[in-house]
């Protein structure tokens, strides 16, 4: 595939080169603000191109994807806590049992469609919530301080800011570059062909479930990593990481940024994080304006910003 | 036993407090295709409402019937400035929309009122005991809450079974586009269903404050669970809603209520007493999980579009 040039995609590559250069920036101007800001920044937008892959690619419309970035922070928190610091066991642990509840609840939950499914995703998360409000030996209500971040044998320091930013970034693009190779595979290919039109596709021969099971579980071991980055960023887990609201804001970054556009969510996640530091700098009522804003947004700039971007290009 | 009757009438009472958020959802659900995330907050202003209503007055009774008004009138200015343009996009949207509006309005709220939560104390008269069978006493006001709760349950099955007015509503549940060809204003009658569903939230969170207090993001735990309720019930059903809120309001408080000493008679008191709030927290959503499972149309489908 010849990439075109064109409006998207002049974005999303002057964003990639932005998003590279960013701690060159930090470190000639002495701004460490703006890279710890733009770690969680960087570490939201993977985990909204992973709900993405689900919402804008396969239809699967998930109201509880937060339930990961607990359940990844948890498995690095909770290790943490017993003295397993090592990297290389936490984060194969944060994937593994991300991917095992995605499979659980995907497998229960892709029994239902539309706003059913919107629903059932959310009370499983919901559930989620409250398993972690309960683990008293593990804060609880509280949450967890992690207080050692990932030890991956001196290959990378996690507490070097630089380091841990790129990691992140590493992941993001790792992340993107396997959500482009899905999409445009065999497999990815059904998916959208499930999310079209599930019965010509069950009649030429596709278990539908099953290749949507599939997608569902590999969104949500993307979202446990984010998770796993999430804890060591903030040095800290707890249950509010998983409360709907949190999984309302993936869904905002998606559809702001453009749902099943592969850099969408990757702008949304700038653009609302971005949006929401800014407001707070000089008012200490953010939603006021952001609310609003959201709602202008969905009335007059359908398909999100990429959406908008694509409608320059035709004009 | 005593323990066992008051546990019941406290699932009641919270049972047809859902049942009033409930039914405003499933009716705008049903009819207009919309999901309001913002009914929560609809809930919040008016507990907050009655709270300012109340302390300016110096009446209950008054300022509660003042913030339906104010209520009712804030569901009809919201949707005609904003809403009304959503009907018929992708739920999606709507979702976004709606979840802008909360951030709004819990904000506008924290402006207003301030960050602390409000208390709505209650008159005398409401605070007694009342004894319903030998040896239960029970406070006087959820005893109001039920009492009202099912007035206006009933009143609302008199309006959209008898009515005209619930005639086109029950119309419009079933096919939107029909009704609309046959002359009706539904675009009115939208705005109407709107504001009657903003009324019965804001009637819910005005009764709920006395019992809890008025604070910001007092919407969105129990928005979660009406959402619950109409899923089970059936989206658009009224029936299903009621049923579907009886049944999670008395499994919440019965869960809550008993769980953890069953707990404790069958595990250890460590881990029962870790397990038992988690579990009692999860029983609705558990139900919700199994039911949609099982009947992935909820227990009382509204009639096919």
């Amino acid at each position: 595939m010849k990439p075109k040039l064109n409006a998207s995609n002049a974005v999303a590559a002057l964003m990639c080169a932005a998003l590279i250069l960013l701690p060159v920036y930090s470190a000639a101007t002495g701004n460490i603000f703006i890279l710890t800001l733009f770690t969680r920044i960087v570490i939201f937008a993977l985990a909204a191109a992973s709900l993405n892959l689900i919402m804008g690619y396969g239809g699967m419309m998930s109201f509880g994807h937060a339930a990961y970035l607990g359940i990844g922070g948890y498995a690095v928190g909770i290790l943490a806590a017993e003295g397993i610091g090592s990297g290389f066991i936490q984060w194969p642990v944060a994937l593994v049992v991300s991917a095992l509840f995605a499979l659980l609840i995907g497998s229960l939950s892709l029994r239902t469609r539309g706003v059913y499914f919107i629903m059932i995703t959310l009370a499983f998360a919901q559930m989620a919530y409250y398993v972690a409000s309960a683990l008293s030996r593990y804060g609880g209500d509280d949450g967890l301080t992690v207080y050692k971040r990932s030890d991956f044998a001196g290959l990378i320091n996690l507490s070097d800011r630089t380091q841990f930013y790129y990691l992140c970034l590493g992941c993001l693009f790792g992340g993107l570059y396997l959500i482009w190779r899905i999409v445009n595979s065999r497999f990815g290919l059904v998916v959208q062909g499930v999310r079209s039109n599930e019965q010509r596709m069950q009649a030429i021969g596709f278990h539908a479930n099953r290749y949507r099971l599939v997608c569902f579980v590999i969104s949500g071991t993307i979202c446990g990593l984010a998770g796993a980055l999430l804890a060591n960023n903030t040095d800290f887990v707890s249950p509010a990481v998983m409360y709907w609201t949190r999984s309302g804001d993936l869904m905002v970054m998606v559809i702001l940024g453009g749902m099943g556009s592969l850099f969408g969510p990757v702008i949304g996640a700038i653009v609302y994080l971005l949006l929401e530091e800014l407001l707070s700098q000089f008012t200490e009522y953010s939603g006021l304006i952001l609310g609003p804003v959201l709602l202008l947004i969905v009335l007059f700039a359908r398909g999100g910003i990429m959406g908008l971007l694509g409608r320059m290009r035709r004009a | 036993m005593y323990l066992v009757v008051e546990q019941l009438l406290n699932g009641l009472q919270f049972g047809l407090l859902l049942f009033l958020l409930a039914a405003g959802l499933t009716l705008v659900f049903g009819i207009m295709d919309f999901v309001n995330l913002a009914h929560g907050s609809l809930y919040m202003m008016g507990a907050y409402f009655a709270a300012t209503f109340v302390a300016w007055t110096g009446s209950f009774v008054l300022g509660a019937l003042m913030a339906l008004g104010a209520t009712l009138l804030l569901g009809i200015v919201l949707e005609y400035v904003a809403l009304r343009h959503l009907y018929g996009r992708d739920h999606l949207d709507q979702v976004l929309a709606t979840f802008g509006l909360i951030l709004f309005f819990n904000d506008a709220v924290r402006l207003i009122w301030g960050p602390a939560g409000l208390a709505l104390p209650l008159p005398a008269w409401l605070t007694v005991p009342v004894q319903i069978i030998p040896g239960v006493y029970y406070p006087a006001y959820r005893l109001m809450i039920i009492v009202v709760a099912l007035a206006v349950a009933a009143l609302l099955y008199l309006v959209v079974m008898r009515t005209r007015v619930g005639m086109l509503i029950r119309a419009g549940a079933s096919n939107r586009e029909m009704i609309g060809a046959l002359g009706i204003n539904i675009k009115l009658l939208f705005t109407l269903v709107f504001g009657l569903g903003a009324a019965l939230a804001g009637l819910a969170g005005l009764m709920q404050a006395p019992i809890l207090t008025v604070q910001i993001g007092m919407g969105e735990n129990i928005l979660i669970l009406a959402f619950v309720i109409i899923v089970i019930g059936g989206i658009g059903s009224i029936r299903g809603a009621f049923m579907a809120a009886l049944f999670v309001g008395i499994i919440d408080t019965m869960g809550r209520a008993f769980l953890p000493d069953l707990l404790r008679k069958v595990l250890s008191g460590a881990a029962a007493s870790t397990a038992a709030p988690a579990l009692s927290s999860m029983l609705i959503y558990l139900l919700m999980a199994i039911i949609l499972v099982l009947r992935p149309e909820g227990l009382f489908p509204a009639a096919k579009r």
